[in-house]
Formats: C-alpha cells, structure tokens, sequence
C-alpha cells in the first residue's frame, strides 16, 4: 500500500446539475462526516489533487472546464462521479445542452449512483477509488522503471 | 565536536519534531470544530505521497528556488542551534523567504504572483518586530551570540516583556495561521486560491513543507530563548504559545493586508520599541 491510499487530497468540481450533490459533498466535510478522519482534504487546486469529484452533468460550458482541471492533475489520479447526473446525466440528459455524463470527456474511475448521493455512499465511492489510485500508481512505477531501462539501453 | 553533533540533531529532530506538531496542529483544530481530525501522523503521509507524485513543475528553476528555500532554513535553524550571531540567523531565514517568493514569481500565474506580492507584504510587517527582538535581547545580555543569550543567568523575559508580546503577535503571521496568513491558504478555497503555493506541487510542494516544519521549530526556539535560564519554564511557554497559536486560528479569520501591516508596526512600536525604551532608562 502506498503513501496515496492515506491522503487523498481531492479537487471537487460542480460541472451543472440542481447543486443537490454538490451540498452532500461539502457536507462530507462537517463534523457529522468529516472525511479528514481518512486524511481526505478538499484542497481546491489540480496541481496539488489526486482526486477529481465532479457532480451534475456536463454540459457545453462546463466541458472545457473539466478537462482543463483533469489535464492540469499530477498522476496517478483517479475521477469520481457523484449523483446520477455525473454518471449519466440523469434528469437532464435530454437537455439540448447536455452531452451526457462525464464520462463523455474524461475517464471515470468510479460512479457513485444516487440523487442526490448520500454523503455515506460518496465516502464510500472515494475510498473504493483509493485501491484504483494504487493501482495507477504501480503501473506508473512500471513505467518509470520501463524507461529508465529503455534509456540506459539507448 | 559539540557543535557538530548539535547541527546534525537538528537537522534529523527537527523535522520529526515539526511534522508531529503540524499533525498536533491538525488534530487540536479538529477538536477545536468537534470533529475526529486526521491520524497524528497525517502530516507525514502527505509528504511521502506528494514525493510519489509526478512532476510537473513549468519551470525547471522553480525546483532549485525551492531547494534554497530549504536549504536556507535549514542553515538558519543550523546556525541558531550552533549558538551563532542571531541576528545572522534571522537574515538567513529573510533569505530563505526570498527564495520562496521568487519561486512563486518564476511560474506565470495571477494567483502565485497575488501570494507571492502579500508574502512581500507579510515579510514587511513581522520583520521590524524580530529585528527589534534581536536588538533587545542584545541590550539585556550585551551580546548577539545565541550561546551567550542562552547562557545569560538571568530570564530574559523579566527585561524584556514587551518585546516577548510584540514577538507573539507577529509569530501569528510568521506560522502562516489566521488571521495573519495573508499570503497563503492551506486549502484553495478562499480569494487568493493557494496562495504563494498555487503553483508548488508534488515533491516541491513536500519540501516546502518540510522547509516549514525547520522554520516552525526554530521559531518556537526563538520563543524559547525568552526562558533560557529555566528549561521547564522554556517547554511550557513554548507548548502554551503554540496551543495559543491554534487556538486563534481556530477563531479567526483573515485579515486585510492594510490591516495586518498596520497592527504589526504599532505592535512593534508600541511594544517592542517601548520596552527598548524603558531597556535605556533602568
Ligand atoms: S444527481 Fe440529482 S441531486 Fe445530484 S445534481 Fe443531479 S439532479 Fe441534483
């Protein structure tokens, strides 16, 4: 197990939706939750995250943004959906401006059904992702390896 | 011999030291919200994963101010522990800042450059008041030698209460805690995002931490110095100035830039050079 498994820093990003998932996310954070206990921290910036949590739907103007935020993450980095809308769409898939979930323009790692998503389901969704993150995570050191030996053969 | 040995403690301890409070500061301010708070040992976990992160840094140069930043730290804590001039300790650790902010500066972001500014403004409000702590400690022990101070038979807080205050109030800031921490935010969400670090991540953002684990622990030496003839005394005003510390950042919440400048300098004034004052005429 590494080091990732123990403190998730997450970026959460509210791409459109009714904002009913967006509430349980910050409720995560209240005492009644608290998701520091698992060393979680909502750290609000790409560069420092490991964890994209993006609930409600993407639409035209919250695409660019998704994957401005998910290209700007260090790897390994995983994505979670929370609520229907960020799996699906949900309630409003057949909006004209609605392409879908978001898995339309960045790989999701894990999808957290529900709507809205209890704050109990969302904790539980990021901690499966967490064995996910560690699996990126050896295949990154692979890689590394990988190149370090191509380079020392030429 | 001596010395040598005291630097390498320092250098191995203090880290130790300083990730233990910054996960004491953690827990104590969960406490503080009623909440669990994260494992003691968070702070540590969040170093070794930021080393296992991958590199993204914009620029290469943006790595080597940051090795300066630690490296200057460091060599002042060093030169503190090795009972040097301290008022070279506290130059070195001006310089150390300088390296952060122009490693803010290197990378072409509006939210870096705002910290990086108020990290000017921030070095700018508590400098005048350690300036004023070196010289009063100077005046009473008639020496600048941080050997020579700790030596001193007498409590140098008996002299020098002013300037002991003045020192807290300043340290807010110095600790980047509320409301004083004008320049950086520990999470992205307030109206300078991050802050001086907006732009730090993965192992440069874990060795801006561990340079600030050093700093905090030679900090609190600093508070320490004041009680230098009463170990005990010494230990207990550090651990109540650091509960202190929490406790105020628990309970407040940033403060304008104007307003930090302005408080800094009167409490300097008023404070620190008041006790010099008083200093000359007993
Ligand atoms: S899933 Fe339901 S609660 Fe969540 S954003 Fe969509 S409509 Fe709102």
């Amino acid at each position: 197990m590494s080091y990732l498994q123990k403190s998730p820093w997450l970026i959460h990003y509210d791409a459109s939706g009714c904002n009913g998932c967006d509430i349980e996310v910050l409720a995560c954070l209240t005492p009644v939750y608290d998701v520091e206990r698992f060393g979680i921290l909502n750290i609000g910036n790409p560069k420092q995250a490991d964890i994209f949590v993006v609930t409600g739907p993407v639409n035209e103007q919250s695409k660019a943004v998704i994957e401005r935020i998910y290209n700007q993450m260090p790897s390994p980095k995983i994505v979670v959906a929370v609520g229907a809308c960020a799996c699906s769409g949900g309630i409003f898939r057949e909006c004209y401006n609605v392409s879908g979930g978001v898995d339309k323009v960045i790989p999701v790692d894990v999808f957290v059904p529900g709507c809205a998503a209890r704050p109990q389901s969302i904790i539980d969704g990021i901690i499966t992702g967490l064995e996910v993150l560690d699996e990126k995570y050896k295949q990154l050191k692979d890689e590394r390896k990988r190149r370090k030996v191509e380079r020392a053969n030429g | 011999m001596k010395t040598v040995l005291t630097i390498v403690l320092f250098i191995v301890a203090a880290p130790l030291a300083g990730g233990l409070m910054a996960g004491l500061d953690r827990k104590a301010g969960a406490w503080m919200q009623s909440r669990v708070g994260p494992p003691l040992l968070q702070p540590f976990y969040d170093v070794a994963k930021l080393f296992s992160k991958q590199n993204i840094a914009v620029h290469k140069s943006q790595k080597y101010y940051v090795l300066c930043f630690l490296v200057f730290v460091i060599l002042s804590g060093a030169l503190f522990v090795a009972g040097q001039d301290l008022l070279l300790v506290i130059f070195a650790l001006t310089l150390a800042d300088v390296f952060l902010i122009l490693g803010a500066y290197s990378v072409r972001s509006p939210y870096s450059y705002v910290g990086a500014e108020r990290e000017l403004v921030q070095m700018m409000a508590y400098e005048p008041m350690v300036i004023i702590t070196a010289i009063g400690m100077y005046m009473v022990t008639k020496s600048f030698s941080v050997a020579d101070i700790a030596a001193f038979e007498q409590n140098l807080f008996v002299k020098l209460p002013g300037i002991f205050i003045g020192l807290l109030f300043v340290l807010t800031g110095k600790l980047r805690k509320s409301p004083f921490d004008l320049s950086m935010s520990h999470h992205a969400h307030q109206e300078i995002v991050g802050g001086v670090l907006t732009e730090f991540s993965g192992a440069e953002l874990a060795m801006v931490k561990i340079a600030y684990w050093y700093q905090n622990v030679f900090l609190l030496g600093l508070v320490c110095l004041f009680f230098a003839s009463a170990f005990w005394l010494g230990v207990g005003a550090v651990m109540l100035t650091f509960f202190l510390e929490v406790f105020i950042d628990n309970n407040s919440a940033r403060l304008t830039w104007q307003f930090t400048l302005a408080s800094s300098w009167i409490a300097a004034a008023v404070l620190g050079m008041g006790n010099l004052v008083v200093l000359i005429f007993i």
